[in-house]
């Protein structure tokens, strides 16, 4: 099985993410570990549309149809990336409003000292 | 005029418009004004989604056609879960109307709410993977704030629980989509099922297929993945509670599943049912032991929505037509009576102040309605004929043994009786015995909180109806169709 190199390492991103949102008793390096499993699942979404000297997506004057597709990158990854950077900012703007919550009602940003809730 | 697009647009606008509703100043005129719009808007989701029970159709966003378009499909298997949802939250909102007077900024929880439904009915009709995503995270990020939003130290810690391991589900998710992109080069379902149908299928789509099941397991809280449910749902408001157990679990996280899994994959027989099978009986003996041990009343209840998600996986697990019946409907049953237990702790909370079961007492004296809806419901979640948890587990059990499990119906079959055990601990310390002294001078809920619990209980014994052979064959029968044949969406949706 012949996996190209640079889907290796942003799954390897990926698991740094997950790794830190498991390990990490920050509040703050839990939401950066977020960040950074995001930022490499939009890495790996892009990479899925490369193309080795791929033109950008936009049609030149007298190229056709048949020559666009062959010659560009994968105009459609572009556009998912763009909206899941939008929904990962939206989800990150409101976990640092929480986290903002957290320290006013706690004084910590120690998960390991927020635990109110019984198991 | 296609309306199908209205389930989606009217909840947005109306999320955008009743957040204009700040600029009244006065708290009371506000407060009224925005519970008039926020319950039109809703009363007209509930009409539509009355009027398109039972029809199918297909509609093309911006006349853009399959494959490079991105539709929105009602099919059998979505409509009665898109009335549901619509149902759901509409007797929700009533009871808005007196509970959240303990909140401010009632026009953002509107706001919210709406976004909340608006995800879900998208979630519910999209007929493409990366609008589903989209869709789900617009309905998971509204319910995170939602939980949150009392803001004191409980739902802060709950709702940052919520996040984090609900922001790792979705990123699963969308690696999946991915995944299922880096093969087929196609978004929308019956592209990227012809596709699959059509290849020897690589490592990677199994690949895609764990994380999405894994990554809908977390969002229906099936056990080992449950951590986050028993803590966002007891903190939420009384009526988001009952959204986010009745209907959210369900339509975020089990109907996406069985979508993407059955439908979209066509891997209906197998492993992926065997999976299920396991997950749904672990969450359902689990669940309800947890149960058995609280004393927080809506904590109890949030244990055992876990439970009954398992028998709902339980059902759709078994991969047989009847079986995936039973799923259906136990997942409509459980919507109805799990709401109205949530309800019903709110309007305990909102007149006592308590959710603790040892500091309750003699509420049915105090509370009638409550105390005699509670009862209807509890015995619906236990399975008492005739009430309609009785019918959707009989059919479960009863599919079980057809198809030669008779293990499982004995786990389901002690489900059951646990179930029953636990409630009769909530009806005996909660609403039947003596009053006690400190409960001497409640009073009952206010009407309309009355008017949405007497409601859902009407339908608690309503739906036990669906068995009739009329409205089984309407409802249930093409629904199963749907869901083990992926021949007949293909046909649905590309129309030959």
């Amino acid at each position: 099985m012949n996996v190209p190199i640079i889907y290796t390492l942003c799954m390897i991103l990926f698991s740094v993410g997950i790794y830190g949102i498991v390990t990490k008793k920050n509040v703050v390096k839990i939401i950066l570990s977020i960040l950074i499993m995001e930022n490499a699942l939009n890495l790996f979404i892009l990479m899925i549309g490369y193309r080795k000297d791929g033109i950008a997506p936009i049609v030149q004057p007298g190229m056709d149809a048949a020559g666009f597709a062959a010659s560009s990158v994968d105009p459609l990854t572009q556009a998912m990336v763009l909206t899941s950077i939008v929904i990962g900012l939206s989800m990150i703007a409101l976990m640092v409003a929480i986290a903002i919550r957290l320290y006013e009602r706690f004084g910590t940003f120690d998960i390991s000292e927020i635990k109110d809730l019984k198991e | 005029m296609n309306i199908l697009p209205l389930f989606v647009t009217i909840p947005l606008a109306g999320a955008f418009v009743v957040s204009l509703f700040d600029f009244i100043k006065d708290e009371k005129k506000k407060n009224i004004s925005t519970n008039i719009f926020a319950s039109l808007a809703g009363l007209v989701l509930l009409v539509i989604s009355i009027k398109v029970i039972g029809s199918a159709g297909v509609y093309s966003m911006g006349k853009w056609k399959l494959p490079e378009g991105i539709v929105l499909v009602l099919d059998p298997f979505s409509g009665p879960i898109l009335l549901i949802t619509n149902l759901i939250s509409f007797i929700c909102i009533l009871f808005s109307f007196d509970y959240m007077s303990g909140y401010n900024g009632r026009e953002k929880y509107y706001s919210l709410f709406f976004l909340m439904v608006a995800g879900m009915n998208g979630l519910v009709l999209t007929g493409d993977i990366f609008n589903l995503y989209v869709f789900l995270e617009i309905a998971s990020v509204a319910s995170y704030a939602l939980v949150g939003f009392g803001t004191m130290r409980e739902e802060i810690e709950a709702t940052f629980k919520y996040m984090v391991l609900s922001s790792v589900a979705t990123a699963f998710m969308l690696l999946g989509v991915a995944f299922i992109y880096g093969f087929t080069f196609n978004l929308n379902m019956v592209s990227v099922a012809k596709a699959l149908g059509s290849m020897e299928a690589p490592v990677g789509v199994y690949v895609a297929l764990g994380l999405f099941i894994i990554g809908f397991s977390i969002k229906s809280a099936l056990i080992p993945f449950h951590a986050w449910l028993p803590d966002a749902h007891p903190s939420a408001p009384a009526p988001i509670s009952a959204m986010l157990s009745s209907v959210v679990i369900k339509t975020v996280g089990m109907y996406s599943l069985i979508r993407i899994c059955y439908v979209v994959f066509g891997m209906n027989t197998g492993q992926v049912p065997e999976v299920l099978r396991v997950l749904g009986i672990l969450s359902m003996m689990l669940g309800v032991l947890l149960a058995l041990g609280q004393w927080d009343f809506k904590r109890l209840l949030a244990y055992h929505s876990v439970s009954q998600m398992g028998y709902i996986a339980l059902g759709f697990g078994l991969g047989t037509p009847l079986g995936v019946i039973g799923g259906i409907y136990h997942l409509l049953n459980h919507s109805v009576f799990k709401s109205l237990l949530f309800l019903n702790s709110g309007a305990v909370y909102y007149r006592t102040g308590t959710r603790d079961l040892k500091e309750m007492g003699g509420l049915g004296k105090k509370m009638p309605v409550t105390g005699a809806t509670s009862m209807i419901a509890s015995m619906s979640i236990a399975g008492i004929p005739p009430f309609n948890g009785f019918w959707s587990k009989l059919i479960i059990i009863m599919a079980c043994i057809k198809s030669s499990h008779p293990w499982l119906a004995f786990w389901a079959v002690l489900g059951s009786i646990l179930t029953l055990a636990s409630f009769l601990k909530v009806q005996r310390y909660g609403f039947l015995g003596k009053v006690k002294d400190s409960l001497r001078n409640v009073k009952e809920a206010p009407f309309m909180m009355q008017v949405s619990m007497i409601t859902l209980a009407l339908l608690c014994l309503a739906m036990g109806g669906l068995m009739l052979p009329g409205l089984y064959d309407l409802i249930f029968v093409p629904a199963a169709g749907i869901i083990l044949d992926q021949a007949q969406y293909l046909k649905l949706v590309l129309g030959n």
